[in-house]
């Protein structure tokens, strides 16, 4: 990395969201406890309660508790929910993400990493790669997470050996490879002690690396996606002072004032009138803008339109390729139908093919060809929409390119989309 | 765009997201009464407010509801009326009456006194009203428990928050459907921090109470009720001074609100029986 790129994150003053993963008691609320504690970013009072609670409970001073808030947490020893916290350092502001480690909250681990840009995942040196490293790690995968800090704890209770980080390291990489994953740093820590965490550690002198602290200013925040195609999913339609306004939020491209668009699926084309702002006089507007626009033609809109260029339209598809994670108890079955969301769309559809059912931890197939997804599972399938839909792959436009399936009242998968046919 | 610009943006669009599923419109001659947005008349509701303002293009198509437990300081009535005429809002004030007739109060126990004159009497309105979804401007920041909630957060029909089974939100797709007898807490101001929303009202020039700014030596950091309100060690009589304050406080946010104090879990079980 240059001085210039170096120069560039000090000044970044943006917040960078990091969640911090792993199988369970290898160490993350302590982690997160003892990052804050080092960095002072815990306010006198707070501290005073967390000893207050620890002390109730018979306990020292218990870094885990300032994430584990819920009683049942504290008293179990155990996170159950997701939950953010902030600290800085001096070059940038941080959005922790703490995650549960246990099997049964997996769907809070995904609410959580979902929302970050980064990962930490935390291996305790004894234990090595067990169940949870390896679903978390292909659940970070699959969220399109491509930062990843991996940090070996525990480092203490093994006499801070070389040897052993060596080798647990070792096991890692292949692992982290297989289900590519791009891991950038290595890190021997001792969260519980503060060795390597926001200090250099003096009992490691075999380590050259860097701290997380220092790891963690590496990191690159997201860019705005604006060299992309315009996407504008219509979210909602207002009738305001006799003006109709279509609103919604700007998610790749920019939009100005006079251009023309087309609206899928039924690829009207029309002209922008006016871009609209609340006591704000615009004339174009970027990704992430949540604005509104009026057109120069009755024509009707309404939510789940997706409005782009004309001549960089997408392609509107029924039938694609997909991984989804299904993450509730009961058990899909091939023949239902199930509503699938995507950006502002939102669609019957059926699945055709469950062409792998998949074992989220040990990443075995389970079955080929099967006509169920159980729990925990991740599927390789043929999704076919009642009507054609404008989406991309993952890989090419993330906003368009991910999903979740709707049961009843709640969602019960997450997915992405692999391929188009 | 700023990190205070990313906010904005990103509330609107949740504020929208669910007007959009749980507003009556169409269904009922009553416009989007289904929706409701509580107004504590503090900084952060106020900021709240302000971000409604701009996702309907100053013309809030849902009631603000402000819960008066009697007890609030004077300054809060009239900035209330004050406001609610300048911006045109639709204000509900909602009292429990049975409950304040009964004389219930901070010194004859707080789990009690927020319950009843906060909690029930919100309980009273929505079964009243109907309301499928309320706009509430609690941050994670403030307190831990808060920091475990969703964006879109289910209560059932006895106002239990069932923190052991919230519902799965990814890539800004949320909850937006819910049983009959169950209501929604919006929150679309849970990711941002105390600090960005000072930034954000200097930005704005937001009108807040000016208990909030320092006079002799004291100032209120976080605003309820008059007797469970204490205010802190401060200088602080201008938004940079606050702005300053903040980046090197000490203290928490809420040091001074008697009901996150008085034991451990307190705020959980508040929040547990409905508590915002």
């Amino acid at each position: 990395m240059d001085s210039n790129q170096d120069m560039a994150i000090i000044k970044e003053k943006e917040n960078l969201k990091f969640v911090i993963v792993g199988h369970v008691d290898h160490g993350k609320s302590t982690l997160i406890g003892r990052l804050f504690f080092d960095t002072n970013s815990l306010p006198m009072d707070k501290i005073y309660e967390f000893q207050q609670a620890s002390r109730e409970l018979g306990k020292g001073l218990e870094f885990a508790f300032l994430m584990d808030h819920l009683q049942e947490e504290r008293e179990q020893g155990i996170t159950i929910d997701t939950t953010q916290a902030f600290f800085k350092t001096q070059k940038r502001e941080y959005v922790i993400i703490d995650a549960p480690g246990h099997v049964e909250f997996i769907k809070n681990m995904i609410t959580g990493a979902s929302q970050a840009e980064a990962a930490i995942l935390i291996v305790d040196i004894n234990k090595g790669v067990q169940e949870q490293t390896k679903r978390h790690s292909y659940i970070l995968g699959m969220l399109g997470l491509e930062q990843v800090i991996v940090v070996l704890n525990k480092m203490d209770l093994v006499n801070y050996n070389e040897k052993r980080f060596n080798q647990v390291k070792k096991e890692l990489e292949k692992f982290l490879y297989s289900i590519n994953i791009k891991d950038q740093f290595y890190i021997p820590i001792s969260a519980s002690k503060g060795d390597n965490v926001a200090k250099k550690s003096i009992n490691m002198d075999w380590y050259k690396g860097l701290t997380i602290l220092e790891s963690l200013d590496f990191l690159k925040t997201k860019r705005p996606p604006e060299n992309k195609p315009l996407i504008f999913p219509v979210q909602d339609v207002y009738k305001i002072d006799n003006k109709r306004i279509v609103v919604g939020r700007i998610e790749t491209g920019v939009i100005k004032k006079g251009q023309l668009i087309k609206v899928l699926p039924a690829g009207q084309i029309i002209k922008v009138k006016s871009i609209e702002k609340f006591s704000e006089d615009v004339n174009e507007s970027h990704p992430g803008e949540s604005i509104g626009i009026t057109i120069q033609d009755p024509i009707f809109l309404e939510r789940g339109n997706i409005i782009c260029e004309p001549g960089k339209e997408l392609s509107l598809t029924d039938t694609f390729k997909a991984n989804v994670f299904w993450m509730i108890k009961e058990d899909f079955k091939k023949d239902e139908s199930i509503t699938l969301r995507c950006a502002t769309q939102e669609i019957l559809c059926k699945v055709e093919k469950i062409e792998k059912r998949i074992d989220s931890s040990s990443l075995e197939v389970i079955e080929e060809n099967s006509n169920k997804l159980k729990n925990l599972e991740v599927g390789k399938i043929v999704i076919k929409t009642e009507r054609p839909i404008a989406i991309k792959t993952f890989n090419d436009i993330q906003e368009l390119g991910r999903f979740v399936f709707v049961k009843g009242n709640d969602i019960c998968a997450g997915g992405i989309i692999m391929g188009i046919e | 765009m700023n990190h205070i610009l990313k906010l904005e943006n990103q509330s609107v669009f949740i504020i929208r997201e669910a007007y959009r599923q749980f507003s009556a419109r169409g269904r009922s001659a009553s416009g989007g009464k289904n929706v409701a947005m509580l107004w504590s008349i503090g900084k952060d509701s106020t900021t709240l407010l302000w971000l409604c303002r701009k996702a309907f293009f100053g013309k809030i198509p849902f009631p603000v509801v402000h819960i008066d437990t009697g007890y609030k300081f004077k300054k809060i009535y009239q900035f209330r009326d004050k406001y609610t005429q300048k911006w045109n809002l639709n204000l509900i004030v909602c009292k429990n009456q049975e409950a304040m007739a009964r004389g219930v109060s901070p010194d004859k126990g707080r789990l009690e006194c927020c319950t009843e004159l906060k909690t029930n009497a919100l309980k009273q309105l929505i079964t009243e009203e109907k309301f499928r979804a309320l706009y509430l401007a609690i941050r994670r920041d403030e307190h831990g428990i808060r920091a475990k909630e969703r964006v879109f957060s289910p209560r059932d029909e006895n106002f239990k928050w069932n923190y052991k089974a919230q519902p799965p939100e990814l890539w800004d797709q949320y909850k937006i459907k819910a049983k009959d007898e169950e209501h929604l807490r919006i929150h679309p101001m849970l990711g941002w921090t105390e600090l960005d929303v000072w930034e954000y009202i200097k930005r704005e020039n937001i009108p807040v109470i000016s208990l909030y700014f320092a006079k002799d030596g004291k100032r209120y950091r976080s605003i309820g009720c008059e007797p469970c309100c204490n205010p802190i060690d401060s200088n602080a009589d201008t938004m940079d001074k606050i702005i300053k304050e903040l980046k090197t406080t000490t203290i928490s946010e809420r040091s001074g609100r008697a009901q996150d104090k008085e034991k451990v879990y307190m705020m959980q079980k508040l929040r547990s029986l409905g508590y915002m």
